[in-house]
């Protein structure tokens, strides 16, 4: 099938096991919510998926490729774009050389370019910025910066871990409007991994439900906001 | 006024020298987090190359070329088969941190006695490219020569291509991004091994230089380079080890402060003042003169 599919994925920190069994898919264009509590093993999932962490078994397809064992660099390549917790910038580098790192890998200057061009169209603000260190960003804009390094790659696939952390509820608001946008625009598949699981939920096409490292519930996002015992158990609401 | 004006002149041109070697260091140091001891040996074994071509063809600058190219592929061959196997197997805890300064040290053993095996222990001297004779103002003839103003401009420019390179350019960009958050630089698709051995490349061409100027003033041996490894160390401590900028100004304040110990106070203690300086800078601003409010993260 096209789009992500993972199964029986584990991984192992040591002797200590983060993540067993793990199975789901996302079709192409699907907004993924992988909600859980802290420690459920949600990042490790993301770092195992963009190649940061070595998975010990399973596999893990992108549009019918293997991608688990490459070099996140190479994963770039071939459309996987994983935006790091924690507003993955780099604070040395001004706002343009943020951006323009996301392309350099294409080798192509003016379609670099273009693709800021329409970065600064979906982040307004970043346009303002653009010779300024990103050292400088409040928490939201450098969260726009990190997704925006993303789109520069081009990317099909876009892994986006916890996006919402640290940041006030009405720029959180604004992100997820974003992120929703983005993909209905670009036709983007999204997996997005959340503490803040109504807010993902609301714009998910599925919700996996992650606890102590296994899969404890999926399906649809309406299911399992419908669902009252997930509800209560997980969701927190 | 006029000594004041040759020991300036002698520092800026004597500090330019160590300006290589201490930028060459740093950046090493910021993509590896290594000192690298063996960079006196690299542009030791270098400059010997580049000896063996100046010599052969009489023409320095043929050297000078010859001494950059293998600098820089044996910069490359040390990250390529020596670091990255030893960060393969020393990951985490106090072997990462140690093993990887100790194995330098022992590479430039090892260098020293490939040398001196080679070309045996004995002095050789290259043909400068110009005069080491003083400049004639007028009347007077002052120690600052023709070579010092060779060595100056070749430093500049050396410096502005660098310059250029990391400001302006993609493979600039990268070895920055690489150098600063190898992660984030290698999930925007950054090929970040492959960097990391071109900053080697480029700071092994960079020692090199170093290596030829230094030489074309003095002589060569397998020891002849050891103290322009030392001084370099302290300019790139002065500059906080983490800035390029910080290891140039570090290393003309070390020149010309040297500079004027040997002309005003005595030669004996030139190589101490090298050290008080690194211990001073240390105790008061163990970041370097570049630092601002708070250290970059490592």
């Amino acid at each position: 099938m096209s789009g992500l599919a993972v199964s029986e994925l584990a991984v192992s920190h040591g002797a200590i096991v983060a993540l067993r069994g793990i199975s789901f898919s996302v079709q192409v264009g699907q907004l993924a919510a992988v909600i859980g509590s802290n420690g459920a093993g949600k990042t490790t999932l993301l770092r195992a998926l963009s190649g940061l962490n070595k998975a010990s078994s399973g596999s893990a397809q992108w549009n019918e490729r293997e991608i688990l064992g490459a070099r996140p660099d190479a994963l770039v390549r071939s459309g996987i774009s994983h935006v790091s917790e924690g507003k993955s910038v780099i604070p040395e580098l001004s706002v343009r050389e943020n951006l323009v790192l996301g392309g350099i890998w294409r080798g192509d200057k003016s379609d670099t370019n273009a693709a800021i061009a329409e970065v600064v169209e979906l982040f307004p603000i970043l346009g303002q910025r653009m010779s300024q260190s990103a050292d400088t960003l409040s928490g939201g804009e450098r969260q726009m910066l990190a997704i925006g390094r993303a789109l520069v790659s081009r990317p099909k696939l876009m892994l986006l871990d916890e996006p919402s952390l640290g940041l006030a509820p009405i720029v959180i608001e604004q992100i997820f409007a974003t992120i929703d946008q983005l993909r209905r625009k670009l036709g983007l598949t999204v997996v997005l991994v959340e503490q803040n699981a109504m807010s993902a939920l609301e714009i998910a096409d599925i919700g996996v439900i992650i606890n102590l490292g296994e899969v404890v519930a999926s399906g649809t996002a309406s299911e399992l906001i419908d669902d009252p015992a997930l509800r209560a158990a997980y969701l927190g609401y | 006024m006029q000594k004041l004006l040759e020991t300036l002149l002698i520092g800026v041109s004597t500090g330019s020298i160590y300006a290589l070697m201490s930028l060459a260091l740093v950046l090493v140091w910021r993509s590896t987090r290594v000192v690298n001891f063996a960079q006196a040996g690299q542009a030791m074994l270098s400059t010997y190359f580049g000896y063996e071509i100046a010599s052969r063809s009489e023409i320095f600058w043929l050297g000078l070329a010859a001494a950059i190219i293998a600098g820089a592929l044996v910069g490359a061959g040390v990250d390529f088969f020596f670091m990255r196997v030893l960060f393969k197997r020393a990951i985490s805890g106090p072997a990462a941190v140690v093993a990887p300064v100790i194995a330098t040290l022992g590479l430039l053993g090892l260098i020293r006695s490939i040398v001196g095996l080679t070309w045996g222990g004995e002095f050789k001297s290259i043909q400068a490219p110009a005069s080491k004779d003083g400049l004639t103002i007028g009347q007077t003839t002052i120690p600052f020569s023709a070579l010092n103003i060779l060595i100056i401009a070749t430093v500049s420019l050396i410096l502005i291509t660098l310059a250029i390179i990391f400001q302006r350019t993609n493979l600039g960009l990268s070895l920055r991004a690489s150098a600063y958050a190898p992660e984030i630089a290698q999930l925007a698709g950054i090929r970040t091994a492959r960097t990391r051995t071109i900053g080697w490349a480029i700071a092994g061409g960079v020692g090199a230089v170093a290596g030829m100027l230094v030489t074309s003033y003095n002589f060569l041996s397998p020891y002849s380079l050891d103290l322009l490894l030392v001084f370099g160390f302290i300019a790139a401590v002065i500059g906080g080890l983490e800035s390029m900028v910080g290891s140039v100004i570090g290393a003309l304040v070390l020149g010309i402060g040297l500079t004027f110990i040997l002309n005003y106070v005595g030669t004996s203690l030139v190589f101490i003042g090298g050290f008080v300086v690194l211990i001073v800078v240390l105790l008061v601003k163990p970041d370097g003169i570049m630092a601002r409010g708070k250290a970059r993260r490592a």
